[in-house]
């Protein structure tokens, strides 16, 4: 008897291919204490490291005695710039084309910046050895801010820079000048301010802040003298590139060098970088002829890895007296810290900031950022976002709605009156950027429908009316449009290398498979969703197509995961790897039916001779035809690899709304209702999307309302801890409810545009909107985050609103 | 640093070791008996991620001595599962999307299975109370909460069932 043939929706079902909600793959190993952490490796004969920091922000070292630590049982070696030096390993090429001291090579540019390790047997020994190390500073004057920076008598943060008058973007006008990058049409810009109307300005400050994953960051290098082969465990989000910058920094092959990135636990930027720490604790292998552990404690992660944001921004709108814009100016002085090391594009020193006109039909638009060296730790890092477009959205979101109270409209009206339309996708900015996709009206009446709109509005007129109202209620609204999936290669690139990505998949020859990826997961679940495109693509059952990503001996070339790349790029690799074995496929299939391939039908998991149900080869027999006897003039085996440049990069958008109510006694704000409607094209597990809008959301509220790097004029970061720096419990944060829309990118595989980004890009204005939303009345225009209790009371004081 | 004998009883099990009096029991629990999924995330007792149970209540061992847990009887998240069984609030973070990253989650999980007795039929309000001492940056709590409802409504219903 033959089995009952299942239909053929039922057959998709059990696939669980692109649109189901498939539970994780991850959780089993992570739900029992199983997951495999940087920190989890243990080596045979591991040594540790711990890091001498500095702690003042700009001094001269005059001396470092090493005796004390050396003299201490346990402890194998101390090491400081001078001994790199021969070595020539004392400085390293930051990923964006400054150098960085590795250790404090005579100077100290930032407070806990590296000036020496400790080499021990265990981290108890290389955490006291550490402290024995003395060092003796002569303190020089801080520069903090980067205005300051600026004025013509302001101290020179990089003396190794001296008289250099070029630097990786172009001219250098003073010693604390990194670049100065431009975008748009300067001349255009200028001339729609100048016969406008009506024009309004804004200046804003962005906070420096910090993406705090949970983990640290950390390696274990391992250097086998005998084999010349270095492998190193790290927290990377890029572990193909460390590879590459490794092995350009060491001398030793590509070949011999092999990193891994394990699980990590949380990225959001911070670990894109390549930190000093990692390359000493690889030089110390080397050195030692042992494996080395190097794992930051929270203190040193808030203080010397990647920060993000730091943006003095003066926006400029001008319009006609009914509300259409007519052109934007951007003028952005950025804080980098004290060594250049952002992760951006080579060629965009600002990252995709000028996606600074955002969702409107914007005829004439310029903006210009300035890179300010100061005594502060170097970064700014996409965290959570796609290479400052968190920064770029706020600008342009904050600007529409000064515009909106000036000419007193509603801020959803003067939005849906600015949009770019429907019907004009494809469509080029002001800027060059050519939105692939987008239906922001019919997405934007869906969420005020949803919330209805006018009734809040109604309420918050009354609130105001009532002078004994405990609260001031405030409305938030945001219609953003971000850029990710960076990019192609013809524009976009890290030290010369493309930003594409990659995917091999290899079908086994009973019909399971195996998919290796140039990205890493940190907590995405690709090794959930990857599986999905290839099981809808393919006709493989998802449970078992194994992904494996973060290994550079055995995954193919790639980028990482950062700036929602990985479905944008690497997910494309994946349909186009699988589309190339599906083409092998087919013509294995139609030599089992003695068909041609024209008179195939591919079927869910199946090649069907067209007109006959009953004549079928699955994908299963398939394989196992490729392994046991291809046909005539086809070699054997099923597997492709797929490497994806893409044509273009994709832009989701959201519709935010937040309504929040202030204690008019206290500051204190509650989060009454959030709605986030994403529209990320495709949708491959709705579930995982939910869960990555959750957290997104949760980042940009913390950043929002707590989230601060203050520095004090001597260049102390006051607060490095868990105790000071804001990560909100569950108590402090918001129920979130979530909704989208579907418009695929025309030109992914799949549709799909990346989605983990925008939740905390689009929330973040949002709360912002909401809190200065509330003092409209008062013709408040603009509050700078964070939005602490504190802040917002002295708001309330300072208008006569406080009870 | 001259080494102090203790017995603590770990999942169960009895492990006498020899160790530094400042030894901290995430390291004993990491690094002498190789029990890796508690992590190490704040050192200030602010995260979460250490979360063990120690003679009956949740305790961040970032900041806790192996030496006070002489004779003490301490749980991990390797010893919540039993006879190849997930717990319930095992199941519950699985089922309900409670995790991406991982790295909270053995904290989260000890933290859960210890509130939900504690507390066996929470509010909503009091789950986001009684979870407070741990943090995690991926998931916004939301599902962490619905895996926690999961698992009372599981332990409740198994809870009927004996009776």
């Amino acid at each position: 008897m033959n089995a009952p043939i299942l239909s053929a929706e039922a057959r998709e079902l059990a696939l669980a291919g692109m649109g189901a909600s498939r539970l994780r793959k991850e959780d089993a190993r992570f739900i029992q204490g199983k997951g495999n952490y940087v920190d989890d490796i243990k080596m045979a004969g591991m040594l540790h490291m711990d890091i001498v920091r500095a702690p003042v922000a700009h001094a001269r070292i005059k001396r470092i005695n090493k005796e004390a630590a050396l003299a201490m049982p346990g402890v194998h070696a101390v090491l400081t710039a001078e001994d790199l030096k021969p070595l020539k390993l004392h400085w390293m090429p930051t990923l964006a084309g400054d150098v960085q001291a590795v250790l404090a090579d005579g100077k100290v540019h930032f407070q806990m910046q590296e000036v020496a390790i400790v080499i021990a047997d265990d981290r108890y020994i290389a955490a006291d050895a550490a402290a024995a190390v003395e060092v003796e500073y002569e303190e020089l004057e801080a520069v903090i801010d980067p205005y300051a920076a600026l004025q013509p008598g302001a101290p020179v943060i990089r003396e190794d820079l001296a008289g250099k008058t070029e630097g990786a973007h172009g001219k250098r006008d003073h010693h604390n000048h990194i670049f100065t990058w431009d975008a748009g049409d300067k001349a255009a810009a200028d001339a729609a301010f100048a016969n406008a109307p009506v024009t309004v300005s804004q200046h804003m400050y962005y906070p420096r802040v910090h993406p705090c994953p949970l983990e640290t960051c950390g390696c274990v290098a391992s250097f086998d003298p005998i084999r010349g082969e270095l492998t190193t465990y790290i927290t990377s989000q890029a572990p193909h590139v460390v590879r590459t910058v490794v092995s350009m920094l060491s001398g030793i092959p590509e070949s011999k060098v092999r990193i891994v990135s394990p699980d990590i636990g949380g990225g959001f930027g911070n670990k894109v970088g390549i930190y000093p720490g990692y390359v000493c604790a690889i030089v110390a292998s080397i050195v030692l002829g042992r494996p080395v552990k190097w794992v930051e404690d929270r203190m040193e992660n808030i203080s010397s890895t990647a920060f993000a944001r730091d943006y003095h921004m003066d926006g400029e709108l001008a319009a006609t007296p009914d509300g259409k814009i007519l052109g934007l100016r951007v003028n952005v002085i950025a804080d980098h810290g004290a060594f250049d090391a952002c992760a951006d594009p080579t060629k965009f020193p600002a990252g995709m900031f000028h996606i600074c006109s955002g969702s409107y039909d914007i005829p004439a638009a310029h903006c210009s950022v300035k890179g300010v060296y100061t005594n502060k730790t170097p970064g700014g890092v996409a965290y959570r976002c796609s290479f400052r477009v968190t920064e770029a959205v706020y600008l342009i979101e904050r600007m529409v709605d000064v515009l909106a109270q000036k000419l007193n409209m509603d801020k959803a009206e003067i939005r849906a009156k600015n949009f770019i339309q429907k019907e004009q996708f494809p469509y080029t900015s002001a800027f060059g950027f050519e939105y692939d996709s987008g239906d922001y009206q019919t997405a934007l009446t869906k969420v005020l429908d949803a919330v209805d709109y006018p009734a809040l509005r109604a309420e918050q007129a009354a609130k105001r009316a009532d002078p004994d109202s405990p609260t001031l209620m405030g409305i938030g609204l945001v219609t953003f449009t971000e850029v990710v999936g960076a990019g192609p290669s013809k524009i976009c690139d890290i030290l010369g290398v493309g930003m594409f990505d990659s995917c091999e998949i290899r079908i086994h020859p009973t019909g399971s498979a195996i998919a290796r990826m140039g990205t890493i997961t940190q907590g995405q679940g690709h090794q959930t969703t990857y599986a999905q495109i290839i099981a809808t693509e393919l006709g493989i059952p998802s449970e078992v197509i194994q992904v494996e990503e973060g290994d550079t001996s055995t995954a193919p070339y790639g980028l990482g995961t950062y700036g929602s790349r990985s479905t944008p790029v690497a997910g494309a690799a994946i349909a186009m790897a699988a589309r190339k074995i599906h083409a092998k496929a087919r013509k294995i299939a139609a030599h089992m039916l003695e068909v041609n391939e024209a008179d195939l039908d591919w079927e869910v998991d199946r090649f069907k001779v067209k007109g006959d149900d009953a004549k079928f080869k699955t994908m299963a027999e398939v394989a196992w035809q490729a392994y046991h006897q291809p046909p005539a003039g086809l070699e054997p085996g099923l597997e492709a690899v797929h490497y994806y440049d893409p044509p273009n990069f994709t832009f989701p958008f959201g519709i935010y709304l937040c309504v929040l109510d202030i204690d008019r006694a206290t500051g204190e704000t509650k989060i009454r209702r959030f709605y986030a409607l994403d529209d990320c094209g495709t949708r491959i597990n709705p579930m995982i999307i939910e869960g990555q809008i959750h957290g997104g959301l949760t980042e940009g509220f913390a950043v929002a309302m707590g989230q601060q790097m203050p520095y004090d004029a001597q260049g102390n970061l006051l607060g490095n801890t868990l105790m000071d720096y804001f990560l909100p419990t569950a108590v402090e944060t918001p129920h979130w409810e979530t909704d989208h829309t579907v418009t695929p990118s025309p030109h992914h595989p799949i549709g799909a545009k990346g989605v983990a980004e925008s939740p905390h890009v689009g929330s973040i204005p949002t709360f912002t909107a909401a809190i200065v939303d509330a003092f409209a009345h008062k013709g408040v225009t603009h509050l700078d985050m964070p939005h602490s209790a504190f802040r917002v009371w002295k708001s309330l004081k300072q208008h006569g609103l406080n009870l | 640093m001259a080494k102090k004998l203790i017995s603590v009883t770990v999942n169960g099990r009895v492990h006498e070791k020899a160790v530094e009096p400042r030894t901290l029991l995430i390291h004993f629990l990491r690094e002498e008996l190789n029990l890796t999924g508690a992590h190490i995330g704040c050192e200030t007792s602010h995260c979460g991620v250490c979360t063990v149970d120690v003679d009956g209540q949740s305790v961040k061992s970032c900041t806790l001595l192996a030496v006070q847990c002489d004779g003490g009887q301490v749980d991990t998240v390797e010893g919540l599962a039993q006879g190849g069984v997930l717990h319930a609030v095992q199941e519950g973070f699985y089922k309900e999307h409670g995790l991406q990253c991982g790295f909270c989650t053995p904290g989260m999980l000890m933290r859960a299975a210890r509130f939900l007795q504690e507390n066996p039929n929470p509010s909503e309000d009091e789950i986001r109370m009684g979870m407070s001492g741990n943090l995690c940056r991926c998931t916004g709590y939301q599902n962490i909460i619905k895996s926690i409802q999961y698992a009372a409504k599981k332990l409740q219903e198994s809870a009927t069932a004996a009776a």
